[in-house]
C-alpha cells in the first residue's frame, strides 16, 4: 500500500454476531402507503386494456409508433400526435426465468418474463411482462411471436395485468 | 479551458456483507485514510463532494445531509450526487468540476455505502426504481432486468454463458490479493455453471453480492499537487451520459450510452485508440457479463468480441491489456457508490506503483475507471494520466 497508509480501516459484524443478537441493534419497520396518479399517457393505455386493446402513441415529426404510449417525443421533444390502436401481438425481444421473488425469497414455481415489442408499433417498441402456456423452457425463444392472454372482461380493472401473460402463437 | 485537476490522495474501508461502523463512521474512515495517502488535513481542502445511491438501504431520506459530518463537508461548500449505480465514479467527476473550474483548490470526493441494514435482504429496495403503474404490479426485481439484457446480449452475437462466466473466475482470482475484498476466491467456469440460478441466465456466481463500505479519493489542482509531488497523477478525461428510461424500447445488446460517455472523455483525454493508448481499466462489473458489455460500448473491443478477448488471457492481470485488476465488484464486493470510486481509487494505486500485490506487470501511465447505473441507462468514465 502506499507509504503512509498501512492499513484498511473497518469492523465486520459476521452472520453469527448479526443474527445472535451480540451486536447492537436499533430494530424498525415502516409501511408508508402511496396513490400514485397514472397520468396522463398510462391512464388511456390502461382503460384501453380494460377494453382488451392496445394503445400507442404517434409522434408525426420521427414518425415513431410509441409503446408505452406518452405525451411527448423523448427524440423530438414535442407533444405526441395521435393515439394508434396495435395489435395485441408481439415478438419476444428477450426473456428470462425468475427463479427469486421482490425481497430475494425463493419461488415455488419459477416466472418467465420477456420485453415483447408489441406489433402495429415502431420496431423495437414494447414492454415488460410474463410468459405463460409454455410445454417446455426450451420452447422459449428470443424472436418467438406471442399473444396476449387477456382476463375475462369483467375481470378487469384498468392495470398491465389485464392481460395476464402472454402465450406462444 | 479547464485548469488541470490531480488525484493526490486514495483511501477505502474494507468491503463486507455487514459493517459494524454507520454510514457516517465508515465515511470518515474511507476520507482519513484519503486525506492521509495524500499527506494533507482538511483544514486544505476547500469544497466536498459525497456520492451514495438510493436512500432506501439505509432507511435514512436525505443521505447526503446523514453523511456530512463524515464526508469532511462541515462548514464547507458541500453536495451529494447521485446518479445510482454511476454515482461512484461521477463522485469524482464532480469533484473535477469544482477544481478544473478554478472554484476550488482541494476537493474531496467520498463515496459511501451501506446496503446491510434493509431486511431481509437489500434487493428488496429496488423495487420502487421500477414504474410504479406498468411494472410494479408484475413483481419485478433488480435481476430481472439484468438477466433480460444478458439474454439479448447472448442472443445478439451468440454468447455462451461460459464465456461470461470466464469474467467471473479472473475477477474472484483477482480480489484473493485485494486487502479489502469481500469474495475473492479460486473457482472454475462449472463452478459458476453450477451455482443456483437466480433468474437465468443469471446464477448465483455470476452476481456481485451486496455490502457496506466507503472509499475517497481528494482532488487537487495541478499547482497544489506539483507542491506534493514531482509527478502528478492527472485527471486526463471525464464523460457521462444516459440512455431513455424507456427500457423496454431500448436496444439492449449494446451500451451506446457508455459509447457516448467514452467519446466524451476520450476526446478531452486526447485519445483515438482507447485499446492501444489506454493501459488497464476497472470497468464496471456487477454481473459478470457487464464487464464484456462495457468493454464493447468503451471501444476496446468491437461489438460482441469482448469474450475473445477474455477468453484469450488478454485482460488478466498480467496480460496484454489487463481489466479490473483489483478483482472488481464481482471479487472486492459492491456497496454501490463506493464499488465505484473502489475502481478509481485502484486506477490511482496502480498509477502511483501503490497497488502491492495487485500491481500490473507492465509499465502503466493511462488507466480507466467507469460505473454505471440508473434504470441500466447510465455512464461515467474517468481517466488518470501519469506522464
Ligand atoms: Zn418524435
Amino acid at each position: 500500500m502506499s507509504e503512509r497508509v498501512k492499513f484498511f480501516p473497518g469492523r465486520e459484524v459476521s452472520a453469527e454476531a448479526f443474527q445472535s443478537g451480540s451486536v447492537l441493534l436499533t430494530e424498525y419497520s415502516t409501511d408508508l402507503k402511496y396513490s400514485w396518479a397514472s397520468g396522463v399517457a398510462i391512464s388511456k393505455f390502461l382503460n384501453e386494456l380494460k377494453n382488451g386493446k392496445i394503445v400507442g402513441r404517434k409522434c408525426n415529426r420521427c414518425d415513431r409508433i410509441l409503446v408505452p404510449p406518452r405525451m411527448f417525443c423523448e427524440e423530438c421533444f414535442r407533444l405526441t400526435d395521435s393515439w394508434i390502436y396495435t395489435k395485441d401481438t408481439g415478438t419476444v425481444n428477450t426473456y428470462s426465468i425468475a427463479y427469486v421473488g421482490t425481497d430475494a425469497s425463493r419461488l415455488k414455481e419459477p416466472l418467465y418474463i420477456a420485453v415483447i415489442n408489441i406489433d402495429g408499433a415502431s420496431p423495437g417498441m414494447g414492454f415488460l411482462h410474463l410468459l405463460n402456456e409454455i410445454k417446455s423452457e426450451k420452447e422459449i425463444k428470443v424472436g418467438m411471436k406471442v399473444r396476449a392472454v387477456w382476463k375475462e372482461q369483467s375481470e378487469r380493472t384498468g392495470s398491465i395485468l389485464d392481460i395476464k401473460y402472454f402465450k406462444p402463437l | 479551458m479547464p485548469r488541470k485537476v490531480c488525484v493526490i490522495g486514495a483511501g477505502m474501508t474494507l468491503f463486507r456483507r455487514r459493517m459494524l461502523e454507520t454510514p457516517k463512521e465508515l465515511a470518515f474512515e474511507a476520507t482519513r485514510m484519503a486525506l492521509e495517502s495524500a499527506g494533507i488535513e482538511r483544514k486544505e481542502v476547500d469544497t466536498v463532494v459525497a456520492g451514495s445511491a438510493p436512500d432506501a438501504f439505509d432507511g435514512v431520506h436525505m443521505k447526503g445531509e446523514y453523511l456530512l459530518d463524515g464526508s469532511g463537508g462541515y462548514a464547507r461548500p458541500y453536495s451529494r450526487v447521485f446518479v445510482g449505480g454511476a454515482t461512484g465514479v461521477y463522485t469524482p467527476i464532480a469533484a473535477w468540476w469544482h477544481v478544473a473550474s478554478g472554484l476550488s483548490d482541494v476537493c474531496l470526493a467520498v463515496a459511501e455505502e451501506k446496503m446491510s441494514p434493509l431486511q431481509p435482504h437489500p434487493q428488496y429496495a429496488f423495487w420502487s426504481i421500477f414504474d410504479h403503474t406498468i411494472e410494479r404490479p408484475l413483481g419485478v426485481t433488480l435481476l430481472w432486468i439484468f438477466a433480460l439484457e444478458m439474454r439479448r446480449y447472448m442472443h445478439a452475437y451468440n454468447i455462451k454463458e461460459e464465456e461470461i462466466a470466464l469474467v467471473s473466475v479472473k475477477n474472484k482470482a483477482n480480489a484473493l490479493d485485494h486487502p479489502c475484498a469481500q469474495l475473492g476466491a479460486k473457482i472454475t467456469v462449472e463452478d459458476v455453471m453450477k451455482s443456483e440460478k437466480m433468474v437465468w441466465p443469471v446464477k448465483r456466481l455470476d452476481v456481485s453480492p451486496t455490502s457496506d463500505g466507503a472509499a475517497a479519493v481528494v482532488l487537487a489542482s495541478e499547482e497544489f499537487a506539483k507542491r506534493l509531488t514531482k509527478d502528478p497523477v492527472y485527471v486526463a478525461g471525464c464523460g457521462w451520459n444516459i440512455d431513455s428510461t424507456y427500457w423496454t424500447n431500448r436496444d439492449l445488446s449494446y451500451p451506446q450510452y457508455l459509447e457516448n460517455a467514452a467519446r466524451m472523455a476520450y476526446k478531452q483525454a486526447g485519445i483515438k485508440n482507447p485499446r492501444k493508448e489506454i493501459d488497464f481499466a476497472e470497468v464496471y462489473d456487477p454481473f459478470d457479463y457487464k464487464e464484456l458489455h462495457h468493454m464493447e460500448g468503451l471501444q476496446f473491443a468491437k461489438k460482441g468480441e469482448a469474450p475473445k478477448m477474455t477468453a484469450s488471457g488478454m485482460t488478466q492481470r498480467n496480460g496484454e491489456f489487463p481489466i479490473n485488476p483489483s478483482g472488481g465488484l464481482l471479487g472486492v464486493g459492491n456497496p454501490i457508490a463506493a464499488a465505484g470510486m473502489m475502481k478509481v481509487c485502484e486506477v490511482y494505486f496502480q498509477l502511483t506503483n501503490q497497488a502491492g500485490k495487485r500491481q500490473v506487470k507492465k509499465e502503466v501511465h493511462t488507466g480507466l475507471a467507469q460505473a454505471w447505473g440508473d434504470l441500466m441507462q447510465y455512464s461515467s468514465v474517468l481517466i488518470l494520466r501519469r506522464n
